[in-house]
């Protein structure tokens, strides 16, 4: 329509419909305009080629809420990266930069943060927060704005349900982390009753119903299955229930504090089951020994794929370096698994920026998409199914044995140490 | 068996959130101050014994000497530094002065611990003393114990001294307080002094039962709002109360059912008490309208 006409429809129209007319068109092109990667997207991606010399970073962290422990590790693991990429020559030789904003561990507000992130901060590229409950809306807003969300914390299946092409996890996916670990107790355990427990997130829970599942079809029982709410403070009854049942192995949906709270009131009540698996929790290092105690580590299990120490090469080497000077841990064997999951997030997304030679995130969700985009990163090999999901990711499962985290399985895999098998018993790890 | 079980952890752990809830009750009853940093308090009084326990070797009840002393200190001076000056509105801002204190004391925690999650240590927290197929682990027995001491010396300051007569007084009509003479701030700020107090006592307990951080204080706070309310606000006996049935409910259900449901049933009994007591259990109904 041209302009004359319009005008002379809209002074046709009484006022109000003009002004619904007005309104509607308003919102119209609102809507359309970063559906159809024009006006707002193309303005960002001028202001943001008009930064020279940085590259610049978005994350949301959650350094208060439920994810604060977890939050302010994703964080450093961050850090870590920025400080080893601008040692080794930056992005397409740019300085980078990281832009944090605080969540608050709130699905709404980090929807605000990657808002504030794309259209204030104008940040060239994202990276993922913690969890999966805050990837799924951070990745939908990256989404609207046709950005890719290079992540590492966030593999829980509702993530990769939503359909979006831009959201790359570049973890082992919840549903594959354990499964090492439910082939090993199958293999090694006749079917008896198993205890299992899993906090109702969408990434924690879904793990110990794949290992429920494998674990039914090989003859395997269900002694309990107990799903707590995430603001559970109390873990006593959860722990007496499962103490009940005299279950000798023990698969718990766990996430900080809970994971350390159980353990806890498993030492007290005497309840010393032979296999111990925790999805999260024993990957804190440092947080988990004070915690629950050094002397009650030993035989702790959980899945992962990358544990401190792990043989990754000279950027993991570096990377320890780095976290142990920056945080000042005394031993690199107490740093989180989760420093290493942002570190490899940001890690990938600089290898594949590198490659397409430029700054515009179509073509580097086009590249990562990819059949060649294969990369290296401090967890392993990387490379993306369509869904986003890390294909080539190894699902380790680690053990703390007497004040060290080794790769136990698969146990025919390089670097796998033997399984503690029975768990020693509560107090008992020697240092 | 395992029903008993429940109903003994709930009874032990009740008895750690009445202590914890007290402090909540005591200032409302005497002030009509919602205290949102109740929950930032009791994590602020864990990381106090964290941090004595660990650097002086000291056992965690032992520090209670120096912690009880520092947080009485603390409520004092918040309640002469900063409600004590609002003279309109009163009510809503000193819920905004709370709920302030309550950022501040999380940013300077976060600031200084970080966000990794601690535990108060002693050696006899984890074990249990068991009676046939019952657990009563020692530290949540210590918690019971300590906590029914604390209750009790603060009964006995609330009716059997002069200051407690001088708080209830307060407490049931300010208006009236005044007129016969009773110093109303320094009742106020030795209210809010003697809730903090027990704040500090029952982070003692709370950092010695759950690995904590700054963060804690978020569950927290809304479990011991809903005790309180429970209760009836500025009842120290109903929160005491609240709390073990609130606990007992929760892990009754949790144990012979779900952990998901503990919850939901217990708001479900807090809807019902509510519809037929608006003014909890032990709660006066328009105490200060009268």
């Amino acid at each position: 329509m041209k302009r004359r006409q319009l005008i002379g429809r809209l002074r046709a129209t009484g006022p109000r419909r003009r002004g619904a007319v007005l309104v509607t068109a308003a919102a119209v092109a609102a809507m359309a305009a970063p559906a159809l990667g024009v006006g707002t997207a193309a303005a960002h991606a001028a202001r943001r080629d008009a930064l020279h010399g940085v590259v610049t970073i978005g994350a949301s962290v959650s350094l208060s809420g439920d994810f604060s422990a977890t939050g302010k590790t994703t964080q450093q693991g961050y850090e870590a990266f920025q400080t080893w990429a601008n040692e080794h020559g930056g992005i397409l030789g740019h300085k980078v930069v990281f832009k944090f904003l605080s969540d608050g561990s709130s699905p709404t507000q980090v929807t605000t943060d990657y808002q504030k992130l794309i259209t204030v901060t104008h940040v060239n590229f994202l990276v993922g927060p913690y969890s999966t409950l805050l990837t799924k809306p951070a990745s939908e807003v990256a989404n609207r704005y046709h950005m890719a969300l290079v992540e590492g914390i966030g593999g829980g299946p509702s993530v990769f349900e939503a359909g979006l092409h831009n959201v790359f996890d570049v973890s082992a996916s919840a549903i594959y982390q354990g499964i090492s670990f439910a082939k090993w107790v199958a293999k090694v355990y006749k079917p008896q009753p198993v205890a299992y427990a899993a906090i109702t997130t969408p990434f924690n829970e879904p793990i110990v119903t794949g290992i429920k599942k494998y674990l039914d079809s090989k003859g395997f029982t269900t002694a309990v299955f107990k799903v707590y709410p995430l603001e559970t403070a109390d873990f006593t009854p959860i722990a007496s229930a499962i103490a009940a049942t005299h279950a000798r192995i023990v698969a718990i949906g766990s996430q900080p504090p809970d994971g350390e709270g159980l353990i806890k009131d498993f030492v007290s009540s005497g309840y010393n089951p032979t296999v111990l698996f925790e999805v999260s929790g024993p990957d804190q290092g440092t947080g988990f020994v004070k915690a629950v105690g050094k002397q009650n580590t030993t035989g702790v299990m959980w899945p992962n794929t990358w544990y401190p120490g792990a043989n990754e090469g000279v950027v993991n080497t570096e990377m320890e370096k780095i976290l142990e000077k920056e945080i000042h841990v005394k031993s690199v064997s107490l740093l989180s698994a989760n420093m290493a999951e942002a570190f490899s997030a940001a890690q990938t997304l600089r290898e594949a920026v590198d490659h397409i030679k430029s700054l515009t995130n179509v073509k580097l969700i086009k590249y990562m998409h990819s059949s060649s985009a294969k990369f290296t990163s401090v967890q392993g090999p990387v490379c993306f199914k369509p869904t986003g999901q890390n294909a080539c990711a190894r699902p380790f499962v680690f053990q703390w044995q007497h004040g060290k985290q080794l790769q136990v399985l698969p146990p025919t895999a390089p670097g796998s140490f033997k399984v503690m098998n029975p768990k020693p018993k509560w107090g008992q790890s020697k240092y | 068996m395992l029903v008993l079980q429940g109903i003994v952890d709930g009874i032990l752990a009740g008895a750690l959130y009445a202590l914890m809830g007290s402090g909540l009750t005591l200032v409302f009853g005497v002030m009509e101050v919602i205290n949102f940093a109740q929950g930032i308090i009791v994590v602020l009084g864990a990381y106090f014994t964290y941090t004595f326990a660990s650097h002086l070797g000291v056992d965690p009840f032992v520090t209670l000497l120096l912690t009880i002393p520092i947080m009485f200190t603390l409520g004092y001076a918040v309640y002469m530094l900063l409600l004590r000056p609002i003279k309109r509105d009163r009510v809503i801002m000193s819920l905004l002065v709370m709920y302030a204190t309550a950022v501040v004391i999380e940013g300077v925690l976060d600031l200084v611990f970080g966000g990794t999650l601690v535990e108060v240590t002693a050696s006899y927290g984890t074990s249990s003393v068991h009676l046939g197929s019952l657990d009563f682990p020692n530290v949540y027995l210590l918690a019971f114990g300590l906590s029914a001491v604390l209750l009790a010396a603060l009964f006995w300051i609330l009716y059997h001294t002069k200051f407690g007569r001088s708080l209830r007084a307060t407490t049931q009509n300010l208006t009236a307080a005044k007129l016969v003479g009773i110093n109303v701030d320094h009742v106020s700020a030795l209210t809010l002094g003697i809730g903090v107090g027990l704040g500090a006592a029952g982070g003692m307990l709370f950092g010695m039962t759950t690995p904590f951080n700054a963060a804690s204080s978020y569950d927290l706070i809304s479990r011991l709002l809903v005790i309180v309310i429970l209760g009836g606000f500025g009842s120290v006996w109903g929160a005491g109360v609240a709390a073990i049935v609130m606990l007992v409910i929760e892990d009754v259900v949790a144990v012979v059912w779900s952990p998901v449901w503990g919850q939901t049933v217990f708001y479900l009994v807090l809807a019902l008490v509510l519809m037929f007591r608006p003014q909890g259990l032990f709660g006066r109904r328009l105490a200060r309208a009268q």
